[in-house]
């Protein structure tokens, strides 16, 4: 009796041990050695897998960090500029900081401003009306309010407005991941430079028709009429194809543009109110 | 016992109300849009400016590339502008916006109503005169015809299908066609028997259209090799393969053309028009459109001119009904809503319907039960409920596995859905996006 336990105990030894020589001999030999600073640059990184950095996930952006030798171009639009930092210790490495981004949504056709033609009942994605036709609206260029974005954002940082129709970003939660302006099939929405207590100038169109045409779809639509342009003393808007564009970086939030604009175009957003209207506000 | 293509199909009602109405010529409308876009590939190049004078059947846009062709002015007049307009897109394309004045057809053109019979030219002369006059596919796919004639090296075709199937309900351009221009579609399909240098032809006709069968085979009889074969009424079967299946039971491989197969299907309207571009040089500027709906006061099918705007054909057939909740451009399955009366008629509009509004919209959509319907309907052998949702959450490698790209868009499978599903919808972008991975793929 005591014979077989015995005789089993040594063969199952005798096989653990055969079979950890050659699990030793394997792992020698494929043995892949990683730089031990990508773990420690992934742990770093937010781990929330958008793409955003134009790389598939995070550990991906991690490894072309660490495999880079100049890493300025390379961004993660998450991460805080600590974590950054943090991630540039460990390389030794120089990091470019970042300018803060934010997503813009260049639409303000709300239905009273773009009445409604016709009813889509179709599937609810704006991708698949875009492909069918102008929208409720009569705009071609407008936002459908499907919320197409909504769908592709990580954050939870973009929502539609029922009352509006069209999608308003929160900016605490953006990251200016990239996800929206790529889901939007026609293109409304914009990354611009984050500014002082969240605050923003820009035209909220990108309807390139003619005056009258963009006017006929929208009434708040860039006519092209260039107010805006003699206005600006920085040279930070230029007008193309009948449509206005403020750069981001020129633009100085003098705030002279927007009361040029004929048919309130231009969006300033989280300014105190003008002493003008403030006033006439006191008078009502 | 009649032929039928044996896989999938459904069996809407037909409503053919206008079957009985013979074509009407409709007077040439005081201003015709001409969109630089009315078939498959490249738009025309315009080669007609601001404040030219345009004779009916004169060139203005050359065909640019291969997949095109040319467009021709239907009207005599003065060009007020070329501009983007709106047209069955939904978007504003390129056009040609001309102000009619007095009839007067270019040179050359014989206007004449004798139907000239005798074939004198030859394959070369038929495909060159197609491009020159700029016929496309008339059955609504507005496949420039002059490629579909002009076989590819290596590949040789031994039987010529003529679909005068029309499957879609509601549509009766093609059967009036049949009734009223027998002659001319016959004369049609041997000119297009020459060109492609075939000496069988099958006319394949749903047998809800008795008369038309009769008028046909008592035709053929005078045309060699010319054979008319009633086909069971069954959707889609106007659709290319679905009809070479039921006509000579051949399969086209996924992905192949009906060449691979040995054959070349054209539309009974484009035969019709190959006639009258090879017989009589008249360019494509005019066709049939049916203009029908259950509340329409005179369903018809009138014989209008490319460019004239749709609200122009309602009126003529009776107005619009007060009640009126959707004009569809196409047959009510595969066609697809207006959003606006002002659109013109392009080569492609087979008809207008107009749906009263307790027809018009969609079912609510709720959740798939998994009862398997779309499989069973989908003439291609595709599972839509699976493609759906790969579309929907951007499944794209699931989605060009399970072959999306052979969905012909027929529609079958969102009119069968008892859950309301939009199934159509998701698949048409899931073919287009899964067309784009794969062009950048080759790139």
């Amino acid at each position: 009796m005591s014979d077989i336990v015995i005789y089993s105990i040594i063969t199952v030894s005798a096989m653990g041990a055969a079979a950890a020589i050659i699990l030793f001999m394997v792992a020698k030999k494929f043995n892949v050695v990683e730089d031990p600073r990508i773990d420690l640059v992934e742990e770093e990184l937010p781990a929330a897998n958008c793409g955003g950095c134009g790389l598939p996930g995070c550990r991906a952006f991690a490894e072309a960090l660490v495999k880079a030798d100049d890493i300025s171009g390379l961004k993660c639009p998450v991460s805080s500029s600590e974590a950054m930092a943090r991630i540039s210790v460990i390389l030794g490495k120089e990091i470019a900081d970042p300018e803060p981004l934010v997503a813009v949504v260049r639409c303000a056709g709300t239905p009273e401003h773009r009445p409604r033609t016709n009813l889509y009942d179709g599937a609810p994605a704006c991708s698949i009306a875009s492909a069918l036709y102008t929208g409720e609206g009569g705009c071609p260029h407008g936002c459908l309010g499907l919320g197409d974005c909504v769908e592709v954002c990580r954050f939870d940082a973009i929502h539609m407005n029922p009352e509006t129709g069209l999608p308003e970003v929160t900016d605490e939660l953006c990251t200016a991941c990239n996800a929206c302006v790529v889901g939007c099939p026609r293109n409304i929405i914009e990354l611009r430079k984050k500014n002082k207590k969240d605050r923003k100038i820009y035209v909220a169109c990108i309807n390139e028709e003619k005056g009258g045409v963009a006017r006929k779809n929208c009434k708040v639509a860039c006519i092209g009429c260039g107010k805006c342009v003699k206005a600006c003393k920085f040279d930070a808007i230029t007008l193309e194809n009948n449509l206005a564009y403020i750069d981001p970086v020129k633009c100085k939030l003098c705030r002279k543009c927007a009361p040029e604009c004929p048919t309130n175009a231009i969006l300033e957003i989280n300014f105190p109110v003008r002493r003008e209207k403030a006033e006439a506000q006191v008078q009502d | 016992m009649i032929q039928t293509f044996p896989r999938g199909g459904v069996h809407p009602a037909e409503d053919k109300f206008a079957a009985g109405s013979p074509i009407k010529t409709l007077k040439v409308p005081e201003t015709v849009v001409i969109p630089l876009s009315q078939h498959i590939g490249a738009p025309a190049e315009p080669v007609v400016k601001k404040g030219d004078e345009v004779k009916t059947g004169q060139v203005i846009a050359k065909s640019k590339g291969f997949v095109s062709t040319n467009i021709h002015s239907s009207v005599t007049g003065t060009v007020r502008k070329i501009d983007s307009e709106l047209d069955s897109s939904g978007y504003k394309r390129a056009a040609v916006v001309i102000d009619t004045g007095e009839d007067n057809w270019a040179e050359g053109i014989d206007t004449g109503k004798t139907i000239n019979k005798d074939i004198t030219a030859g394959a070369d002369e038929i495909i060159r005169k197609t491009l020159d006059a700029g016929i496309v596919g008339l059955g609504g796919a507005t496949f420039p015809s002059h490629i579909k004639l002009s076989l590819p090296k290596g590949k040789k075709a031994d039987v010529l299908i003529i679909n005068g199937v029309e499957c879609e309900p509601c549509l009766t351009s093609d059967h009036r066609l049949m009734l009223e221009r027998g002659d001319e579609l016959m004369v049609g399909i041997q000119l297009l028997m020459k060109a492609l240098n075939v000496t069988r032809a099958f006319i394949g006709i749903e047998n809800n259209k008795p008369d038309a069968i009769a008028h046909l085979i008592k035709l053929s009889v005078n045309y060699e090799g010319i054979t008319v074969k009633p086909l069971r009424i069954k959707y889609p079967q106007g659709a290319e393969k679905q009809l070479i299946k039921a006509l000579i039971n051949r399969e086209v491989p996924s992905g192949g053309l009906p060449v691979d197969v040995g054959t070349v299907v054209h539309n009974v309207g484009t035969a019709v028009a190959v006639y009258e571009a090879v017989q009589k040089n008249k360019p494509l500027i005019e066709r049939i459109v049916t203009v029908t709906g259950r509340e329409m006061k005179e369903p018809s099918n009138f014989l209008v001119r490319i460019g004239t705007p749709v609200r122009t054909l309602i009126d003529a057939a009776g107005g619009l009904p007060d009640n009126t909740g959707k004009v569809v451009n196409g047959g009510p399955m595969m066609g697809k809503a207006l959003n606006s009366l002002d659109v013109p008629v392009t080569k492609g509009t087979s008809g207008i319907v107009i749906i009263p509004s307790a027809e018009a919209s969609r079912k609510p959509v709720v959740n798939c039960v998994r009862c398997a319907k779309c499989v069973t309907v989908c003439p291609m052998g595709l599972e839509p409920y699976l493609l759906m949702p790969a579309a929907e959450f951007g499944k794209w490698d699931l989605a060009e596995e399970e072959s999306i790209l052979d969905c012909m868009e027929c529609g079958s499978c969102s009119y069968i859905c008892p859950s309301g599903r939009p199934l159509l919808d998701y698949i048409r972008l899931g073919k287009s996006t899964v067309s784009k991975i794969i062009r950048s793929r080759k790139q």
